[in-house]
């Protein structure tokens, strides 16, 4: 026997809120260095070494660091779902605190792709906000988000927010198709054909390149951000329990 | 049955007494429209052609004048406890708090709408798609609306947290309402369309919200 934790022999055993902090700490500079790494070539291909559109000139590289936001902004609120739903059925306080400090993230990757996407519009459309599908859909989306954070702000008892922002995580999931298809056909009733043309025959592959390259330095850049975030959840609700302790005990030794 | 018919019956009293919020709803739905109408200014034509927007728009936010009250007042004096203890099936009762809301708010706004209506020039052809659209999508706000009062039944102050969790999720029954009311008035063959597809965004919240209410209930009690 030794002091050394077993190598975790199944998933489950990540769960545990101590073997997953020592797991974040190890993986939190990896992912740092994954972000910096990708996004410093990604960057290079998108500004340098990607051909322009032959409509949109070299304003197309907004493309670059806007699509992996806006594709983030939704595989965040993914994540939160599934979390939530596994925090719902297991009762698992990880699974809680990865959805509660996924959604903040996610609401500034929705940020920044609608910031991003208003820069793009104003050189294509001329304005800086069209009503465009795509963008009142991802708007919708930011206030899914903040709704969601509101109501774990605003329940004290943390046990109980955390049910009660799955079943809103849940059910904001469900009807986010809704949401998407519904602002399409309101688009398509009420305006001409949409202000964004078709997205061209295809993609360039060379523009394929820095965009995969882009959604990956996101990508790591989220984890990156999670990892510490969940740490600090988890070192706060520790801190709670203690604290608690700590009243209690002087009190039960006085009565004795 | 008779315990679905009771629930609806018990807060429809509830509503209708003094504080109960019902009348509360109509008086801010008609002080909206009078304010919108002094924003505007007083153009007829301007006023018919917005009309039915504007006036799905209030509806929508008188809707949730009373939706802190469905269930915070239950939880507050303890019967909350005993609809949840006596019952297998809660996602009935949730659906029996939501229908007794629709009935002392949604079906009231629909009741005055003909005369704000006037108000707003929208006259004989215009008024008819704006009531259906009314009729068929009001429900569908206030089974929206009762989920988020479940799930902040245990807030003392909840009323503005329940606007911010349930208006993102009110998009597609306003997009569709207030694009029927538009289309049925310009006689725009678009209208039945936009109404089935308000029909069908109405029935989905009859299947999520009260499966989705129940189970906040039941972390709400004590």
């Amino acid at each position: 026997m030794t002091n050394t934790p077993a190598k975790p022999k199944s998933i489950y055993e990540f769960a545990n809120p101590m073997q997953f902090e020592r797991v974040a700490t190890r993986a939190f500079p990896l992912a740092v260095i994954a972000a910096m790494v990708l996004a410093g070539f990604g960057l290079y291909f998108a500004l340098f070494n990607s051909p322009t559109d032959y409509q949109q000139g070299h304003t197309v590289r907004i493309m670059y660091v806007h699509v992996p936001a806006a594709w983030m902004a939704l595989a965040c609120y993914t994540v939160m779902a599934i979390a939530s739903a596994a925090g719902f059925i297991w009762k698992h306080p990880l699974a809680d605190v990865a959805a509660k400090e996924t959604a903040p993230i996610g609401a500034g990757f929705t940020f920044l792709a609608l910031v991003t996407g208003s820069l793009w519009g104003k050189p294509m459309w001329g304005a800086w906000w069209a009503w465009d599908a795509r963008l009142t859909s991802v708007l919708i989306l930011f206030f899914l988000y903040l709704g969601y954070m509101a109501l774990w702000q605003s329940i004290p008892d943390k046990a109980r927010a955390a049910r009660l922002a799955a079943i809103l995580a849940i059910v904001g999931f469900i009807n986010v198709p809704i949401i998407k298809f519904s602002v399409e056909w309101w688009n398509s009733l009420h305006q001409p054909a949409s202000v964004l043309r078709a997205d061209g025959p295809t993609i360039h592959p060379a523009m394929l390149t820095p965009l995969f390259l882009m959604i990956g330095a996101y990508m790591c850049a989220y984890i990156a951000m999670l990892l510490p975030a969940m740490k600090n959840e988890l070192l706060a609700r520790r801190l709670v329990r203690a604290e608690r302790a700590s009243i209690a005990k002087p009190a039960s030794l006085k009565t004795t | 049955m008779n315990r679905f018919i009771a629930i609806i019956a018990r807060d429809m009293r509830l509503a209708f007494r003094a504080g109960g919020g019902a009348l509360q709803a109509v008086s801010f739905f008609a002080l909206t429209i009078v304010l919108f109408a002094l924003a505007v200014g007083p153009e007829l034509t301007l006023m018919a052609r917005i009309g039915a927007p504007v006036l799905w728009t209030a509806a929508l936010l008188a809707t949730q004048i009373s939706l802190e009250q469905i269930y915070r007042p239950d939880r507050e004096d303890g019967s909350l406890d005993v609809l949840v203890e006596t019952t297998d099936m809660l996602a009935v009762t949730a659906f029996a708090k939501a229908i007794a809301h629709w009935l002392s708010t949604g079906l009231l706004l629909i009741a005055v709408t003909p005369i704000l209506a006037l108000f707003l020039n929208l006259e004989g052809g215009a008024l008819w798609p704006l009531i259906i659209s009314l009729l068929i999508g009001t429900p569908g706000l206030s089974l929206i609306g009762s989920f988020g009062a479940a799930l902040t039944a245990s807030l003392p102050r909840a009323g503005l947290l329940i606007a911010i969790i349930v208006s993102p999720l009110y998009a597609p029954i306003l997009i569709f309402g207030s694009g029927a009311a538009s289309a049925g008035a310009a006689g725009d063959p678009q209208y039945s369309a936009n109404l089935m597809l308000l029909g069908a965004a109405s029935l989905f919240t009859v299947a999520v919200s009260p499966l989705a209410s129940a189970a906040a209930l039941r972390f709400n009690l004590d």
